[in-house]
Parts: structure tokens; C-alpha cells; sequence
């Protein structure tokens, strides 16, 4: 017990924390990318899709108990990591309390610059996106039920589209470093594929960007609508 | 060559300083850096004016007191080498360079270049020794010890203290130099014993010094002077993870059976 409360206590144990529940935000954003691009398979089927979500796991859930379950695992993940992120930002800003003239900062990308204001920027967007396409009170002509419709009216202002995919493209930043740094923090590392890491960080961001961006980038287009 | 230096100076004991910019029309391109500080100091002495405080001791890149951020790198331009080592060949002719001490809470400026790096041997006290028979030393070749571990534990164990990945680091984290000190006893038989409670008391020393949190930018091992690996730091999480759940506690009950 004195060891489990010394690796929470721990920044590296706080770090380990937002490794995992890290990693499974990512899982929720593969999956919810791979949702998206079920919109090219016409209304119907991507009504179909969303509806399905609801009756997940049926009989043994209710009527949306089980995605109510996911939503509390991802509510719970997001509050950990956010929680964890924001407390070690401030440690490390008490680290240097005055800072350089000329600014050491060595083998940095953009990437690992920007994790942490990344990370802000991403969860007041999910704030927004809920309202837009889940909740449905920012969006323009919300039908409760009509997926696709919600998402083809909400899309079509150029502005909600060009802000979906700038914090998709912060998200790919985050997830570019995130995934790296947090195989790193788990301590998943060999010799034989440390190579491997920086790359299929690279792959899942450019995969979860190009995926993501293409829904409302179709409906500026006209080809969704 | 001409030389403009823009130096850090602070007083011993006050909290803060300013850059003061010094000329220096006549250095050597054959002199190293700190011969080229003590040319500039044997002056400022002559003047009557205060010399310029920095760290050293060995000259030769194994000690690691030498430790200053030149021109926003710390130990200079040249990579894996100290400012002791480094050579004013690798400047040119007209060039600018500032010095700064290295900047941490947990390292603080004693005067102008100097800072107390007392933050590291705490945490060396916390874990950085292992449990052995005292006596008649043993056998060479006693404990029979892999190749790759034996290599890569005298990787970790080029580490010099410097401080540089700590002033490297954007977030002012020590981690490097504790993955280095932890690696490089736990990679051997002789530092399994105390290998789990030892990346607990270290890195729990680190954190109460007031270092910074890790966020895998990579700029310590940019900057380190030996070329400590991140993979040190991943070796750290790991273990530090298997003490928490209780992997290895076998390992850790007889003590110096290794030995
Ligand atoms: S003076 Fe010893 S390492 Fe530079």
C-alpha cells in the first residue's frame, strides 16, 4: 500500500495514469473516426449506425445503458488525464522560475510543445462539439435521431467546418507526441522496435487527421448533403 | 578572433543578476573555452573588477562541474562534449556568446555560472548504493553478467552529474540523470536487491526537490554530454511501475545475496 500511494504521489505514477487513460481516449478516437466515415454510406445506413450505438449491447442493456457506460468511462478518463496534465504542468512551471535568454530547447517538435495548451484547446472543442452535434443546441436545425442530417446542417457553415478541422489537426499534434511519450511512460520500450514508435505515432496521426477532416470537408463540397 | 561575451552575473547570495557584456578582442581559436573565461578573468583581476564565477575541476569532460548554457545550448555547440572540452575553434571570428548558469529551482545560483547541484547527490543518498558483503573482494568473473547488460549498464554509469539534461529540459525534469543512476545499478546482479525500493526513494527524492515533470521531449539526451539514452528513462517508468505492483519483491527479500 505505502508503494501504490508513493507511485501516485509520484510524477512518473501521475504520468502512468494519463499514459492509460491516454491510450484509451485513443481507442475512443479510432473508433469514433471509423463511425464518421460511415456518413459516405448514405443517410440511411449512418442513421442506422447511430441508432445501432444506442441499442449497444442489447438485451443485457437497456436502451442506451451501455453507450451511457462508455460515456462515463470516456467522461472519467478525460477528467483524469486533464486532471494529472494540468497538475504536472504546474510543477514543471515551478521547475524554472526564471528562464533562459536564449532558449535551450533541444530536439523539441511542435508536437511536444504544444501537448499542453493542445490539450486545453481540444477539450473546450469537445465542449462545443457535443453542443454541435450531440446536445444539439448550437447547431442550426438540430432533429433529434437524424445523425446525418445534424451533422450535413452543422457542417455546411464554413466556420463550424474550418474550426472541426483545425482541432482535428491539434489533435493529430497531440496524439503524435502522446502516443510516443506514452509507450515511453509505460516503459514500452526494445531495443528492436524503439524505431517503430515515432512512425506508428506518425501513421495513427495522419490516419485519424485525413479521416477525420474528410466528413466536413465533403460537406463544404457538396458531396455529403 | 573578437569575441562579444554577454555573461550572467550575480552576486553570491542575492537573488538576482543581470547580463554584463564583456569584449574579448584577442581569443585563441587553439584555446579551450574555460582557458579563454580564465584569459578574460586574469584581466577583469588586473582591472580590479570582480572575475566571472564558474565551475571546474578536472578539465577533461569526466568530472562534470563545468556546467553553463552557452548561447541557449547547455555545455556549447558541440555535441557530447563539456564546456571544458569544447574548443574555441568551434566559434568564429565576430561571434556573440551568451553564458547563463543552468536554470532550475532545484539548482540554485550560487554566483554568476555556479550553481548548487546539491539536489542530485540527495538523490543519489536516496538510492544510488547497493548492498554488498564487505571484506576480501571476490573473484573477477565471480558473478557471471550478461554482455548487452554489462554494455549497457556502463552506458547509464557515463553519466558525470553535470545537470545539463535538467537545464536542458523545458520542463526542468531530472529525469535522465535518475534513469541514468537507477539504470545503472539495476541493469547489474549486484544492484537487484535494492532495485525496486531504489526507483522508488529516487524518484520520490526527485519529485521533493522541486524538478520538473517529464514530458519526453527528448532535449536531455540532446544535450547530455555522454549521450545518455531516453531509453534509460522508459527503463525507469517500467520499473517504477513493476515496484508499484509488487513484481520483483521477491528479488528485494535477501539482501546482498549477490553480492
Ligand atoms: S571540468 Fe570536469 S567535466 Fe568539465
Amino acid at each position: 500500500m505505502a508503494r501504490v500511494s508513493a507511485f501516485y504521489r509520484s510524477t512518473v505514477g501521475k504520468k502512468v495514469l494519463m499514459a492509460i487513460t491516454g491510450f484509451v481516449l485513443l481507442g475512443f478516437v479510432v473508433v469514433h473516426m471509423i463511425g464518421n466515415l460511415k456518413a459516405f454510406m448514405g443517410a440511411e445506413y449512418f442513421n442506422t449506425y447511430a441508432e445501432a450505438l444506442r441499442a449497444l449491447g442489447a438485451p443485457f442493456f437497456g436502451h442506451g445503458q451501455a453507450l451511457w457506460l462508455f460515456r462515463i468511462v470516456l467522461l472519467g478518463s478525460v477528467l483524469i488525464h486533464a486532471f494529472f496534465g494540468i497538475q504536472l504542468w504546474l510543477v514543471s512551471n515551478r521547475a524554472r522560475p526564471i528562464g533562459y535568454e536564449k532558449t535551450p530547447y533541444l530536439q523539441t517538435t511542435a508536437a511536444s510543445l504544444t501537448m499542453r495548451w493542445g490539450g486545453l484547446l481540444i477539450g473546450g472543442y469537445v465542449v462545443y462539439h457535443l453542443m454541435h452535434l450531440t446536445i444539439g443546441n448550437v447547431n442550426p436545425d438540430f432533429i433529434p435521431g437524424d445523425a446525418y442530417h445534424n451533422l450535413v446542417v452543422g457542417f455546411e457553415s464554413t466556420t463550424a467546418a474550418a474550426a472541426y478541422v483545425i482541432a482535428v489537426f491539434v489533435l493529430a499534434l497531440h496524439l503524435y507526441h502522446g502516443t510516443w511519450s506514452a509507450l515511453q511512460t509505460l516503459g514500452l520500450n526494445h531495443p528492436k522496435y524503439n524505431s517503430w514508435r515515432r512512425g506508428i505515432a506518425a501513421v495513427l496521426a495522419i490516419v485519424l487527421l485525413v479521416g477525420f477532416a474528410t466528413v466536413p470537408v465533403a460537406v463544404q463540397l457538396g458531396v455529403l448533403k | 578572433m573578437r569575441l562579444t561575451l554577454h555573461v550572467w552575473r550575480q552576486a553570491s547570495g542575492s537573488p538576482s543578476g543581470r547580463f554584463e557584456r564583456y569584449d574579448m578582442p584577442d581569443a585563441d581559436e587553439h584555446m579551450s573555452f574555460l582557458e579563454m573565461l580564465d584569459v578574460l578573468n586574469n584581466r577583469l583581476i588586473e582591472q580590479g573588477k570582480d572575475p566571472i564565477a564558474f565551475e571546474h575541476d578536472c578539465r577533461e569532460g569526466i568530472c562534470g562541474s563545468c556546467g553553463m548554457v552557452i548561447n541557449g545550448r547547455p555545455h556549447g555547440p558541440v555535441q557530447r562534449v563539456t564546456a571544458c572540452q569544447l574548443h574555441m575553434r568551434s566559434f568564429k571570428d565576430g561571434d556573440d556568446i551568451w553564458l547563463e548558469p543552468w536554470r532550475a529551482r532545484a539548482f540554485p545560483v550560487l554566483k554568476d555560472l555556479v550553481v548548487d547541484r546539491s539536489a542530485f547527490d540527495r538523490i543519489i543518498q536516496a538510492g544510488g548504493y547497493i548492498s554488498i558483503r564487505t571484506g576480501a573482494a571476490p573473484d573477477a568473473n565471480a558473478v557471471p553478467i550478461p554482455k548487452r547488460d554489462a554494455d549497457s549498464a556502463m552506458d547509464a554509469a557515463a553519466c558525470i552529474g553535470c545537470g545539463a539534461c535538467v537545464a536542458a529540459c523545458p520542463n526542468g525534469s531530472a529525469m535522465l540523470f535518475t534513469a541514468a543512476k537507477i539504470s545503472h545499478l539495476g541493469l547489474l546482479p549486484q544492484g537487484q536487491p535494492e532495485r525496486f525500493s531504489r526507483v522508488l526513494d529516487m524518484v520520490g527524492t526527485m519529485d521533493e526537490e522541486g524538478f520538473g515533470s517529464c514530458t519526453n521531449h527528448g532535449s536531455c539526451e540532446a544535450a547530455c554530454p555522454k549521450g545518455i539514452s531516453l531509453d534509460f528513462i522508459a527503463r525507469l517508468n517500467r520499473d517504477l511501475i513493476r515496484a508499484t505492483l509488487g513484481k520483483g519483491m521477491e528479488v528485494e527479500a535477501p539482501a546482498g545475496g549477490a553480492g
